[in-house]
């Protein structure tokens, strides 16, 4: 695994990170193939032979929305150092991904690498956009505040900007912007919360903080902003005109492959990291599809150690756009997420809600 | 006369009114097979068939229909009840109907009808054609010929609403719930009078029985393909009736299967449309089943049609079943084999081959389920004993004289 972090993330080409990646995820294979029983049956009923697979992309993808309903790991109980849980609302099923140390330290370390590509090697005062208590309880991380843990890494002087029940923290933000106004900050916070509860919330008040030398970071997804019809260009504008900030990054990541994040470069493209990968394939036979064409996403990510989640199918639908060709410089893999998979208007006479997802 | 509270804002009566349904207290039951609802039904059926022809496509489901009802048909159903002289419709039947199934509902109602009774038909939430034009149809007879039985027959239509459920429960004599399981409980919360009595079809699990030697024997393979297609991918293999696991039995079988599926997945090629969401939801299905199941095998050359090849019948088999073309299947030395998974959730053996075989079985071992065994492409029959209930027998009362 030191080789991938003897290089700059964004450095490697096609050739290079191919054989990488495909040496580091065929060791993954056979680790939780020899560790894991599930996966063993799974791999060996999809009639997957690792002897006979080329490339990473020949290797068999678990659904993501298996870690919802099995308890998959290769490392015993007693090395689980963590359990990080997704995000779901109340009554919906979370994902369970168990952690060992090793785990957790690549995860870090390869976010630390990825991130600081774009911050910079200093830590910047930092600004989040939530509130204190989503990373209260430490043995259990949900999707939220295993964000916040991993990206408070960049930061100094945190500050949290909102209440616990969601309003402006007025005393923490006006002395933020008194101490660091003006002077390259970090801001992070989840897309949705950033829109709803900062930028709606900033706009109302009579202040215009000055975040103008600021970076933000922001992930989570877009479909609660896509319902209010609130596209990505908007949400830059708006963030601009309240406090001046030009740099906004989103960024594509899910707790199944946490560390291995998919940042948003200055062309507004999503960017595959030497840690990861997406491939996006047709639903009708999981086929790989070509740059321009829509299809599932699939992650791969060197960085799962403990538990069966190197190579995923997600549920979200995207395009990769090219790869190692960026105006931005960045080599890899760029793509855009266009969503999550429409749920199914199903037949028949049962309660049967999209694909039981 | 039990008036309707005032203030049902989500409540819209597409098939009689408001009155008709508070004056069904006060009216008259009617016989079974009364000559009323016979001749109204048949009248139906042609005013169906007309009106389905008329729109060029037609729907399959209301044709159905049309045939199930019209008098030869009605007329020959009845000679199953030899013995109805003293019976009587026991009142009003509230009917709550699937959501996503167009007709269901119309069978539905004509079951309630011909057991003499006034119906009480919450439709379909979702905006079906067949759904406005079976309701149309019935329309135009009782403001006409069929005068006389507007009394007995109201549609409503509303989105779950505790007080309404109450509304209609507390009128009715026998509360009629198509599942699945989540409305059965949400409906459970409204009472029912002392005496009124429910009929609920809860999530089923069905199965083939296909037999290999059989199959090979058949002049018409094609026929038995498209036979199953219909069973299966035609309700996007979610109906209770639709099979999840195919069982194959006689010797022949590996020679049997390679000549049948591809038979299948020849015209789920050519006919069946999935979604992205239905290809990803049966790989977890497999992962799910395969996880825990060693020797579990995926056979698929595409997402159409998936199929899993199984190890054991056990206890839990049923649980993992899926829709949209996912087929859990077993190669059975014998119909024992099977015991394990049969409980009182079992549905409908459809069988390819000899069915006497399998009657006799199952009166031999006598297990707590399987209600109907009807041959390949029979599955979405409707008959009027359904789910191992006779529908004229338990909507109807005898007196005693």
């Amino acid at each position: 695994m030191d080789v991938f972090f003897d290089t700059a993330p964004y450095s490697p080409g096609k050739d290079e990170k191919g054989a990488l990646l495909s040496r580091r995820l065929f060791e993954l294979t056979r680790r939780h193939y020899e560790r894991c029983e599930p996966y063993r049956n799974i791999i060996d009923g999809l009639g997957f032979d690792l002897e006979k697979a080329g490339t990473y992309y020949d290797l068999p993808f678990l659904p993501v929305s298996l870690f919802k309903q099995l308890d998959l790991t290769s490392v015993p109980k007693e090395e689980i150092f963590k359990t990080m849980t997704s995000s779901g609302t109340t009554g919906q099923a979370v994902s369970r991904i168990y952690l060992d140390r090793e785990t957790a330290n690549l995860q870090q370390k390869a976010l630390s690498k990825i991130v600081s590509s774009f911050l910079g090697a200093s830590r910047l005062p930092m600004l989040i956009i939530d509130c204190p208590s989503v990373v209260k309880d430490r043995t259990m991380f949900s999707a939220r505040g295993a964000g916040i843990l991993g990206f408070s890494f960049f930061g100094t002087s945190r500050a949290y900007a909102l209440h616990d029940d969601m309003s402006l923290d007025m005393e923490s933000i006006t002395d933020f912007f008194e101490k660091f106004g003006g002077r390259r900050v970090l801001l992070f916070g989840f897309t949705f919360m950033v829109w709803q509860h900062f930028v709606h919330e900033i706009e109302k008040l009579d202040i215009k903080p000055d975040l103008s030398q600021g970076i933000l970071i922001h992930g989570g997804g877009w479909k609660k902003l896509a319902a209010d019809a609130v596209s990505p260009a908007v949400f830059k504008k708006r963030l601009y005109e309240t406090c001046g900030i030009r740099e906004v990054h989103d960024y594509y990541g899910m707790v199944e492959q946490t560390g291995a994040i998919y940042m948003e470069c200055e062309e507004g493209h999503l960017h595959a990291s030497v840690y990861s990968d997406v491939i996006t394939r047709d639903f009708h036979d999981f086929s790989v599809c070509g740059f321009g064409e829509t299809g599932i996403i699939e992650v791969v990510s060197a960085l799962p150690a403990s538990y069966p989640g190197h190579a995923l199918l997600t549920e979200d639908e995207g395009v990769v756009l090219g790869e190692d060709d960026c105006p931005c410089g960045r080599q890899g893999k760029y793509f855009k997420i266009q969503g999550r998979l429409k749920n199914a208007e199903i037949r028949g006479c049962s309660d049967t809600y999209a694909a039981g997802l | 006369m039990i008036p309707m509270p005032q203030d049902f804002s989500k409540l819209s009566v597409t098939l009689g009114d408001a009155g008709t349904i508070e004056a069904m207290p006060g009216i008259a039951a009617l016989r079974p097979f009364s000559p009323q609802a016979v001749d109204f039904l048949n009248d139906l059926s042609r005013e169906l068939l007309r009106a389905d022809s008329g729109l060029g496509a037609g729907y399959s489901d209301v044709a159905t229909f049309a045939f199930w009802c019209r008098k030869g048909s009605v007329m020959k159903m009845k000679e199953d009840y030899p013995n109805l002289e003293s019976r009587l419709g026991k009142g009003i039947v509230f009917h709550s109907t699937p959501s996503n199934v167009a007709v269901n509902f119309a069978f539905s109602f004509a079951s309630g009808l011909l057991a003499g009774n006034a119906n009480i038909v919450r439709l379909p939430a979702k905006d079906f054609d067949q759904v406005r034009i079976i309701t149309a149809a019935a329309a135009g007879l009782l403001t006409g010929k069929h005068k006389h039985l507007a009394p007995y027959l109201a549609f409503v239509k509303y989105p779950p609403d505790q007080r309404l459920h109450d509304y209609f429960s507390a009128l009715c004599d026998v509360r009629v719930v198509w599942g699945g399981n989540e409305t059965i409980r949400e409906l459970r919360r409204s009472p029912l009078k002392p005496r009124a009595t429910e009929i609920a079809f809860a999530d089923r699990f069905s199965f083939s029985v296909l037999d290999a030697d059989a199959y090979l024997d058949a002049e018409d393979k094609d026929a038995a393909a498209n036979h199953f297609y219909n069973d299966t991918y035609f309700s996007d293999q979610n109906a209770c009736t639709a099979p999840r696991i195919v069982i194959w039995t006689g010797e022949k079988k590996a020679e049997a299967k390679a000549d049948f599926w591809p038979r299948v997945a020849a015209l789920v090629r050519e006919k069946y449309e999935y979604q992205p969401v239905q290809a990803v939801g049966k790989l977890n299905a497999f992962c799910l089943l395969a996880a825990s199941h060693p020797g579990c095998l995926c056979i698929s050359d595409d997402n159409a049609l998936v199929r899993a090849e199984l190890r054991a019948i056990d206890t839990d088999t049923k649980e993992y079943a899926y829709h949209s073309g996912f087929f859990m299947e077993y190669d059975a030395a014998s119909l024992d084999d099977l015991l394990p998974m049969i409980d009182e959730r079992c549905q409908t053996l459809s069988y390819f081959g000899n069915k006497e075989a399998i009657t006799a079985w199952i009166m031999d071992r006598r297990p707590h389920g399987i209600d109907r065994v009807v041959p390949l492409g029979d599955t979405m029959n409707f008959t009027l004993v359904w789910d191992g209930t006779d529908l004229i027998c338990a909507m109807s009362r005898v007196i005693r004289s």
